[in-house]
């Protein structure tokens, strides 16, 4: 006989999924408009190592003249990428599911464990929990990150009415870079999250969508 | 809570289905809104999406919240960009016709306040740059020039003197102090480039609503028509 254990309750589990197509309609949306003036680079003088983006890269994913489509998908979507982020905090909040999530001040050093873990240079067994300390990181900055996409976004959607925002932000400019950046970032946080996800497997991953892990008695 | 492997399987197997219901209806919605009737550029539920994004850029807008100004050591170089509604040089004997009122020339427009500021241009595109603007506001020329009751309409259109380009501006912006009708930039009269011998510079619009040589101008309680609006591009475009 298996056991089963409640893992993600349900309204997690539909935010998550929800946003997942949510934020890639943002993503290549704001492709769309970041074509129209692709100035971002990795560089230094006159030596540009890498360009955001190669010419490939559109082609490959059929970005080019689509401005006004692309504005007109983001500004949409935005509104239920925000809705959808304020309802997950708000759940966690009433919930107290927060407290799983929320970085303490066990969670760095948990965090380190976890990555000499997986980077094989420890064999120390990691400690069965929830969530573990670099989990916590990441699904804490990258709701703060959210958050960040939310504020730079409206700084540079309406920079006269939110014009003190925009100014904290370091100007209009500044704001366009900060919200590219945290684009990047959920690009990085996503490759890291996928691998982490086939690493840990079927079980894992079905908590995710039916809420239960099956736990084997004796372990 | 101890399950059975049939058990395990059977609430697995309804999970993923709901998922995937979801997933489809999701799939229809995207499917939907990119194969929906063309409305000026874009599918028809973006553009009701933008429409009603407009009413709430107009409901937010307030005429007391300014653009940012900037300082004379923050400007940099004028970018040229469009070409439409700008062929040739403009007329000599060019006169700014106002619908239903007298055409007023250039020195009339120079007689009014003069206003200047140094404002960020900022293009749709994305790309921007500092400029210091002069001119009369267009509020001070309404008022002195348009015919009575005309600024009490919602809207204000303007247009190209070839007609080949024009703009529509909800009033609280056209009215906004820092909207200018500019006839000099950087403290010289306009080149053609930019818009001789007046252009509207309006810092809470993109740059897209910024009309380089102004024809005419017009006062409607329905909404003007606009260039880049029957382009795909959000009717407002407002800051």
């Amino acid at each position: 006989m298996k056991q089963i254990e409640s893992k993600h309750p349900a309204a997690i589990r539909w935010f998550h999924w929800i946003n997942f197509p949510l934020l890639s309609i943002m993503i290549w949306s704001g492709l769309l408009i970041y074509w129209a003036n692709d100035v971002y680079k990795i560089g230094w003088g006159n030596t540009t190592p890498f360009h955001f983006f190669p010419q490939g890269f559109y082609d490959a994913l059929g970005i080019g003249s689509r401005l006004s489509e692309g504005m007109a998908w983001h500004f949409l979507f935005m509104w239920l990428f925000a809705l959808n982020g304020v309802c997950y905090v708000l759940y966690t909040i009433f919930s107290g599911d927060w407290r799983y999530l929320v970085p303490n001040r066990t969670t760095l050093r948990e965090a380190i464990q976890v990555v000499l873990h997986d980077l094989h240079l420890s064999k120390a067994p990691l400690p069965r929990q929830k969530f573990n300390g670099a989990q916590k990181i990441a699904y804490s900055s990258i709701i703060v990150m959210g958050f960040g996409s939310l504020v730079t976004g409206l700084a540079i959607w309406k920079p006269v009415q939110f014009g003190g925002l925009t100014a904290m932000l370091g100007g209009y400019a500044a704001a366009r870079v900060e919200h590219f950046l945290l684009t990047i970032g959920y690009v990085l946080f996503f490759v890291i999250h996928l691998s982490q996800v086939i690493l840990a497997g079927w079980n894992n991953f079905r908590a995710m969508v039916t809420g239960f892990e099956v736990v084997n008695e004796g372990d | 809570m101890k399950a059975t492997d049939q058990e395990i399987s059977r609430r697995t197997r309804r999970s993923f289905l709901t998922g995937g219901i979801a997933a489809a209806a999701g799939f229809g919605t995207w499917y939907w809104i990119r194969n929906s009737f063309d409305d000026n550029g874009i599918p028809r539920p973006l553009r009701r999406a933008e429409e009603a994004d407009d009413v709430f850029s107009r409901a937010l807008f307030s005429e007391t919240r300014l653009a940012k100004t900037f300082d004379a050591a923050d400007i940099g170089e004028a970018r040229v960009n469009g070409k439409i509604g700008l062929d040739g040089e403009p007329n000599s004997d060019w006169k700014l016709i106002v619908e239903g009122a007298s055409p007023v020339s250039l020195d009339q427009i120079k007689a009014l306040p003069k206003v200047e500021h140094i404002t960020q241009f900022k293009c749709i595109e994305g790309w921007n740059y500092i400029m210091k603007w002069g001119g009369a506001r267009f509020s001070d020329l309404a008022r002195a020039h348009a015919p009575s009751g005309a600024i009490e309409k919602r809207w204000a259109g303007l247009e190209t003197p070839d007609g080949e380009y024009y703009v529509g501006l909800d009033r609280a912006s056209a009215m906004h102090p820092q909207t200018l009708l500019a006839y000099e930039m950087n403290g010289l009269p306009l080149t053609n480039d930019h818009g001789a011998p007046l252009r509207l510079m309006i810092p809470v619009k993109y740059g897209i609503k910024n009309l380089k040589r102004i024809g005419k101008i017009t006062f409607s309680d329905s909404r003007p028509r606009d260039y880049w609006a029957e382009n795909g591009y959000d009717y407002d475009s407002g800051f």
